[in-house]
């Protein structure tokens, strides 16, 4: 017999493209590829407009899900790989991206690309990433000025959310949403490691909590654990998130109240922040070639 | 004189009755849900099995993660002291306990007398735990007996790159993936619940001899990791996971007195 078990954390993978935009005799066509430890991204850039992306899992082979994302993020365009005139690599897999020009960090890509997502103005970029959490400072050029992450405890990471997603059988993309529709705020979780917050949360369902009730404890659990990390850094204004948990509206609404501080919204997909980044290094690295060629 | 120790473990619930320093009978239950009701069928249990009658104990302790929800206590004391107590009853020239349970790691330094003198716990994370273990052997889909007798298979040091038991079950997936032998997956695994261990048990120092209690000393893959990583023998006594339960039993003993 074969289990058929569904998988909650499962969250959808998605490519885009900008329809309006022609990339036939752009001056400059950058890409971005972040290969994280969950999820990659590939964004393409057409003359510093985002023209197309993907936004996928990683698989067990980093070449291959930056392969993966790229060619999928050039699905049904006018592109083909070879049109692309520089590709900056970044996330943990950064160096595995074998059509890369260039490697940078997922630090530096995600202060610049959060600069172009939110304006110059954001200060401060929370990150939280599949199995990591980064608070970085940036200046208004989009600069890393300082920065904190935790990638050593999956506390506060997408990986503790797509555990608690599966344990109480919600997909992933609803947590958020249903974590919010209780009438009064649970006391968090008091477990700080998923392994012994996964026992907690059987038990307070056995105790007869409901599952919205135990994600409400569990999302302002994770809220608190990122204030705790965010307060070592401290946050200037303005203030934005990226990363897969910026899309789960119970973790992002607890953190603000907590913070007393309104996130910026974008109209950019908070995943692609470090592909976003490292495409328009990569703007910047081929301007720099030519000019050198050219002088 | 005779007295009863309940360690009221995260995981397993543990009574001994004691009898002038003698075990009279011991019994272990699963903690489940319902942490004071495992407590109360397991000390009957133990009563039965000890042939005296209830009423002929005199004093009552308990000790653990959940003992002050221990049924019909007359006192309580804390893991550190119970395990050092039991310990001291077990074994001689003890100087270092090293307590590991389901979800929490213990470091004790001690005196002869079996006073503790300094102390280090981990009870946040499952990295440093027996759980990190048992997730790991589910990963795997052996047995926990198995899981430890599979690492001692293995003459190869993989590091593994994840601190944490959530992350790392992902890294042994990609190890499955890789071809990895089984037998070095999970010597990979105990090494570094090993590692955690003996880099808190360093905060306290570490001093011959060098003892190992908890229901985790039944693994042996654990142990051995534990051995290399302390570069020193280390000594189990007899039934590991019961040392807590005697220590409590012996702390009742003085208490009465």
């Amino acid at each position: 017999m074969v289990e058929n078990k569904q998988e909650f954390w499962r969250w959808k993978e998605y490519n885009w493209h900008d329809e309006s935009l022609d990339p036939k005799g752009a001056e400059i066509i950058s890409a971005g590829v972040d290969v994280g430890s969950v999820s990659s991204q590939a964004v393409v850039m057409v003359d510093g407009k985002l023209y197309a992306f993907s936004n996928m899992r990683t698989g067990s082979d980093s070449p291959d899900s930056a392969r993966k994302a790229m060619s999928w993020a050039l699905e049904n365009t006018d592109l083909k790989l070879e049109d692309i005139h520089y590709t900056v690599g970044t996330g943990y897999g950064r160096v595995n991206v074998p059509f890369a020009d260039r490697a940078i960090t997922e630090i530096a890509c995600h202060a610049r690309g959060g600069n172009m997502m939110y304006g110059p103005t954001v200060r401060t970029i929370l990150d939280m990433g599949g199995q990591d959490c980064k608070a970085i400072h940036c200046d208004e050029k989009g600069k890393v000025t300082n920065f904190l992450m935790n990638d050593k405890c999956a506390a506060g990471t997408g990986r503790g959310m797509e555990v608690f997603a599966d344990l109480l059988a919600v997909p992933i993309e609803e947590v958020g949403e249903l974590s919010l529709d209780v009438d009064e705020e649970p006391p968090p979780v008091s477990s700080t490691c998923v392994v012994f917050a996964k026992s907690e949360a059987s038990s307070l369902l056995r105790d007869g909590w409901s599952k919205k009730r135990v994600l409400a404890a569990y999302c302002s659990a994770m809220a608190h654990r990122i204030v705790s990390l965010l307060d070592r850094i401290g946050v200037e204004k303005d203030f934005a998130i990226t990363g897969g948990i910026a899309k789960n509206s119970g973790v992002v609404a607890r953190l603000e109240k907590e913070l007393g501080l309104i996130a910026l919204k974008s109209n950019y997909d908070t995943q692609i922040a470090g592909a976003l980044g490292a495409a328009l290094f990569a703007r910047a690295l081929i301007e720099k070639q030519r000019k050198k060629v050219s002088q | 004189m005779i007295t009863a120790g309940i360690d009221m473990g995260s995981k397993y619930v543990k009574v001994v009755i004691l009898k002038d320093g003698t075990v009279l009978s011991k019994a272990m239950a699963a903690t489940g849900f319902e942490p004071a009701e495992a407590a109360a069928a397991c000390f009957k249990r133990a009563v039965q099995d000890s042939g005296i009658d209830r009423s002929s104990i005199e004093h009552i302790t308990s000790t653990g993660a959940g003992r002050k929800a221990a049924p019909n206590i007359n006192s309580d004391i804390t893991d550190v002291g119970a395990a050092a107590k039991g310990v001291t009853h077990l074994l001689e020239g003890v100087r270092t306990v090293i307590d590991v349970g389901a979800e929490e790691g213990r470091g004790i330094k001690i005196e002869a007398n079996g006073k503790v003198v300094d102390f280090a716990v981990n009870e946040k994370c499952a990295a440093g735990a027996g759980a990190f273990a048992e997730a790991m052997a589910r990963a795997l889909e052996v047995s926990l007996d198995e899981f430890g007798k599979l690492s001692l298979k293995s003459e190869k040091t993989i590091p593994m790159n994840a601190q944490c038991a959530v992350f790392a079950e992902s890294e042994v997936v990609s190890l499955v993936h890789a071809k990895t032998p089984k037998h070095d997956i999970a010597r990979a695994v105990h090494d570094a619940i090993a590692s955690r261990i003996v880099s808190m048990v360093r905060r306290v120092g570490i001093n011959k001899e060098v003892a190992l209690v908890g229901g985790v000393s039944y693994n042996c893959g654990f142990v051995d990791s534990l051995g290399r990583a302390l570069e020193t023998e280390v000594k189990i006594p007899e039934n590991p996971e019961y040392v807590g339960a005697l220590g409590a039993a012996l702390a009742a003993g003085e208490r009465i007195k």
